[in-house]
């Protein structure tokens, strides 16, 4: 399944010449420009200050762009639309713990949509599927504080789930999981019918989820490609400080699966 | 010196109440003003902050150790309006969910620690930074002041409370004087470590200091106008440079409370707060039998050398003022020479010191220890 | 703190009062002890009976008497505060085994460990039967402006978060062969609370994005309501109107 024929219009997601410089003068992007079609896989790979978070800051609106634009399934990103863009783009962020803010996971998964407006037991199907989608339907009524990091990170996928987005936005979601959570994340994701945005430095778990990458470097698209041929390309790699892991080799994965 | 059900009468502790709702409400709406949308999160992490950082044991000396109370802290951090918020929401907290106060004294209790503390040290702190020259420095000093008027202020308040609403016919002149007399000396402690906490928070990220935007404002607009890189490379060289001024600037109020805490703590035992030492001390004085504190020389100390007890009582509030005077002109004085040119602050400093150490062996006679180790009803860090 | 649960106080249970919906009960809590605050203090009787009010109460809701007593140490500091208070009070003196004692004193001391007790020991039930998110959604149904209860919501699920941090920078502390032992290193850990105070209040922000990324603008909406029948109030009220009807007793009695 390798849909990189952009076929649906509008693309899920639609970034033009977007730069952006920080309010002390720090410059991060100098003019993105990617597309990600409805139902792709993508994933955004770069070195640390690379300017990937700013990036994602851009997506819902968070930070607005200096120039150049976003445009998310055909609506542009701005003041006028952002609780629908909001509705639109789930980011699930690094850290679990700054995501599940709510006293107990029901709370917190319920949060998007009630913020929504919806109620009632509308409320209560989203939480229990968006919940049942991670296989973390039985832990409703706990304290995130109670869950493992794994299961946290679970939870924090759910929430942005429950709000139904065109685009799921993944700050590094393989950090800090052991092996079997790893996998079971994967599973996971594999199993959503919904765009997929990873912004990720671990190279294997990009090529094991998403059929295509990104490099974002200086803030900018450095490169553009099935994962596999960007992995592969070691002088590609190695200018922009992406690094494989001791043993790994991208071809011999591709051959396997 | 969270107090108790049943201290304090029925009518005051109404009428604190309505005080605090007021000035809980009135903190909202500044809040909201500063903060607006994240009020909620900030608050929230700032009150959970204040909750763990009371946890956090500032070993004295011997086995003794105190912990901040977090009141001139928050003032300072992040602002009255914010402060009074996140610590009455901890009151509220340790009110209800570990029986930490009592729930009709949560008036008097918020009136008193959230309200009296911060406005009193924001207050404070903002006057002194004004008058004191721009800088960091200046910004540290007037935090150590801040925090060193704040605590004896709100045992003032407290008294003043108690004075109108007492449940009990304690003479209040004994009642004031050792209360303010020992929460200056805890205002040592809480100076000394709500000083070097802003002085940590400054170094790494002056923006977040909420009583020093005045402060840091013309300056980024400078370094903005002019090349970029420029202060980079002045910006670390400092650092050591400031971290050395630091000691040297506050070798008086370091130095005081150094001594005081290690002096004090010699005759003290650990004890529980500023409230219930109070209690103990006075019964001291009056050469009560059954105390538990028998390993306490102080006991014998306080009957033996000073027998009237309004005397030792009355010097000991005294010496209160006299050492945030003396403490509090050093700082100023210290940092004035150190603008006006590189003269040693040898001078001022180790006069300020000894003046203190004469104080504090008088202050010590009726008062003790500038810890307030009330860690017993807190959960414990390790549980 | 850290293990397990947050609220050290509460005991899982299923009695009628751990039933009784939180705002009820904080309502009766709170009567309950201004009706003991407002009692005289002379009407000795009246806080034998509001004990046993207390320890019925404490029976229907299963919480076994020695988890109780000791959960009432809290309140130790001020039994010691209230045994000095007959020492330094002023006014009529009478002899107690060879002690000179005031007696406005004795009664103050009375006055403050009857009514301290009483009030730890209500809030100390309130806590044992009642879960730290029930107490916050009673908080809110009280009308606590909402602001406040959001705050204090925060405050809750951040706790062991930041407190978590702190001891983990006391690990790497000692593990670099630090330890605190006195003034000197008053520096060290006031290093350690700056650097506790910027991260909790960069996670604050943190926090503040992930909500405004799903739409948070600054109300919270409400997800969970809890609701009271009559019954129940009446239910949960009976403590404090008897308390009531005692305290009214106590002043035509005395």
């Amino acid at each position: 399944m390798d849909p990189v024929v952009t076929t649906a219009p509008p693309p899920s997601l639609e970034v033009t010449g977007l730069a952006y410089a920080y309010p002390d003068g720090h410059q991060a992007l100098f003019g993105v420009d990617l597309s990600i079609a409805r139902g792709e896989r993508v994933a955004l790979l770069g070195p640390n200050g690379a300017g990937k978070t700013t990036l994602v800051l851009h997506l819902n609106g968070i930070l607005t762009a200096g120039a150049g634009s976003v445009t998310v399934a055909g609506l542009p990103v701005g003041k006028r639309h952002m609780a629908e863009i909001r509705r639109k783009v789930g980011i699930v962020f690094q850290d679990p713990d700054d995501q599940l803010f709510m006293p107990t996971v029901r709370e917190d998964v319920a949060f998007g949509p009630a913020a929504a407006g919806v109620r009632g037991p509308e409320l209560e199907a989203r939480v229990l599927k968006a919940l049942g989608q991670v296989g973390m339907a039985a832990y409703v009524d706990r304290p995130p504080h109670h869950l493992s990091f794994g299961q946290r990170r679970r939870v924090a996928v759910a929430t942005v789930l429950a709000m139904e987005p065109e685009i799921l936005v993944l700050d590094e979601p393989s950090s800090n999981l052991d092996p079997a959570s790893r996998r079971e994340l994967a599973d996971i994701l594999r199993s959503l019918d919904v765009t997929v945005l990873m912004v990720t430095h671990d190279l294997p778990y990009a090529l094991e989820l998403c059929p295509r990458a990104l490099i974002l470097s200086e803030g900018v698209i450095a490169a553009d490609g099935p994962t596999a041929e960007l992995l592969s390309d070691a002088d590609l790699m190695s200018s922009h400080r992406l690094e494989l892991p001791f043993g790994f080799d991208p071809k011999s994965v591709r051959e396997k699966s | 010196m969270h107090v108790p059900d049943g201290f304090i009468n029925a009518p005051v502790s109404v009428a604190a109440g309505a005080v605090a709702v007021g000035a809980v409400a009135v903190s909202l709406r500044g809040a909201r003003r500063e903060l607006d949308e994240r009020t909620a999160p900030l608050a929230g992490l700032v009150a959970a902050f204040i909750f763990a950082v009371q946890m956090l044991n500032f070993p004295v000396a011997a086995g003794t150790s105190g912990h901040l109370l977090g009141g001139a802290l928050a003032a300072i951090l992040v602002g009255p309006y914010t402060a009074v918020l996140c610590v009455s929401v901890v009151l509220l907290m340790q009110g209800l969910l570990f029986a930490d106060g009592g729930l009709t004294a949560l008036g008097v209790n918020i009136t008193v620690m959230a309200c009296v503390t911060t406005v009193v040290a924001y207050a404070i702190f903002r006057g002194l930074a004004k008058v004191l020259p721009r800088g960091r420095r200046s910004v540290t000093a007037a935090a150590f002041t801040a925090a060193l008027v704040s605590v004896p202020a709100a045992a003032a308040a407290f008294t003043l409370l108690y004075a109108v609403g007492g449940t009990t016919d304690v003479p209040l002149g004994k009642v004031a004087t050792a209360m303010i007399g020992v929460h200056v000396l805890i205002g040592i402690g809480e100076a000394a470590i709500t000083a070097l906490t802003v002085g940590a928070v400054i170094a790494v990220r002056p923006d977040l200091v909420h009583g020093a935007r005045g402060l840091t404002a013309p300056l980024k607009l400078r370094v903005g106008g002019e090349l970029v890189d420029a202060p980079a490379t002045p910006a670390p060289a400092p650092a050591p440079a400031a971290a050395g001024s630091h000691r040297k600037l506050w070798a008086a109020g370091l130095v005081t409370s150094l001594i005081l805490a290690g002096f004090v703590s010699f005759y003290a035992s650990t004890n529980p707060d500023g409230l219930e030492k109070v209690a103990h001390d006075k019964g001291f004085d009056k050469g009560e039998k059954e105390h538990d504190a028998a390993d306490s020389p102080l006991a014998d100390y306080g009957v033996k050398d000073i027998s009237n007890t309004r005397l030792s009582g009355g010097l000991a509030g005294v010496i209160g003022v006299g050492v945030t005077v003396v403490a509090g002109s050093a700082v100023f004085w210290a940092v004035r020479r150190r603008r006006d040119g590189d003269g040693t602050e040898s001078g001022p400093a180790s006069t300020a010191t000894d003046d203190v150490t004469a104080a504090t062996a008088t202050s010590a006679t009726s008062t003790t220890s500038a810890t307030s180790a009330t860690s017993v009803t807190k959960p414990a860090e390790n549980a | 703190m850290g293990a397990g649960h947050a609220h050290r106080l509460y005991r899982h249970g299923h009695s009628p009062v751990h039933a009784l919906p939180p705002h009820t009960k904080l309502t009766a809590v709170f009567c309950f002890v201004v009706v003991v605050v407002s009692t005289p203090r002379e009407a000795v009787w009246a806080f034998a009976a509001y004990a046993l009010l207390l320890a019925s109460v404490a029976y229907a809701a299963r919480v076994p008497p020695l988890f109780w007593l000791k959960r009432l140490l809290i309140e130790v500091p001020f039994v010691a505060f209230a045994l000095l208070l007959p020492f330094v009070a002023e006014g009529e003196r009478t002899e107690v085994l060879g002690m000179s004692l005031s007696v406005h004193g004795l009664w103050g001391a009375w006055n403050v460990l009857a009514k301290g007790t009483l009030g730890v020991a209500a809030s100390v039930l309130l806590a044992a039967t009642t879960e730290l998110r029930e107490l916050l959604l009673g908080l809110q149904r009280l009308k606590l402006p909402p602001l406040l209860v959001q705050i204090a919501s925060f405050m809750i699920r951040y706790g062991d978060v930041v407190a978590d941090e702190m001891r983990r920078m006391r690990i790497a502390r000692e593990s670099r062969g630090f330890e605190a032992r006195g003034v000197r290193h008053w520096g060290v850990l006031a290093k350690s609370a700056g650097a506790l105070f910027i991260r909790s209040y960069e996670r604050g922000e943190r926090v503040h994005l992930a909500m405004v990324s799903r739409g948070y603008a600054g109300s919270m909406p409400v997800i969970d309501e809890v609701a009271a029948t009559r019954a129940q109030w009446t239910y949960a009220l009976t403590l404090p109107l008897t308390a009531l009807a005692v305290c009214l007793l106590g002043w035509t009695l005395s």
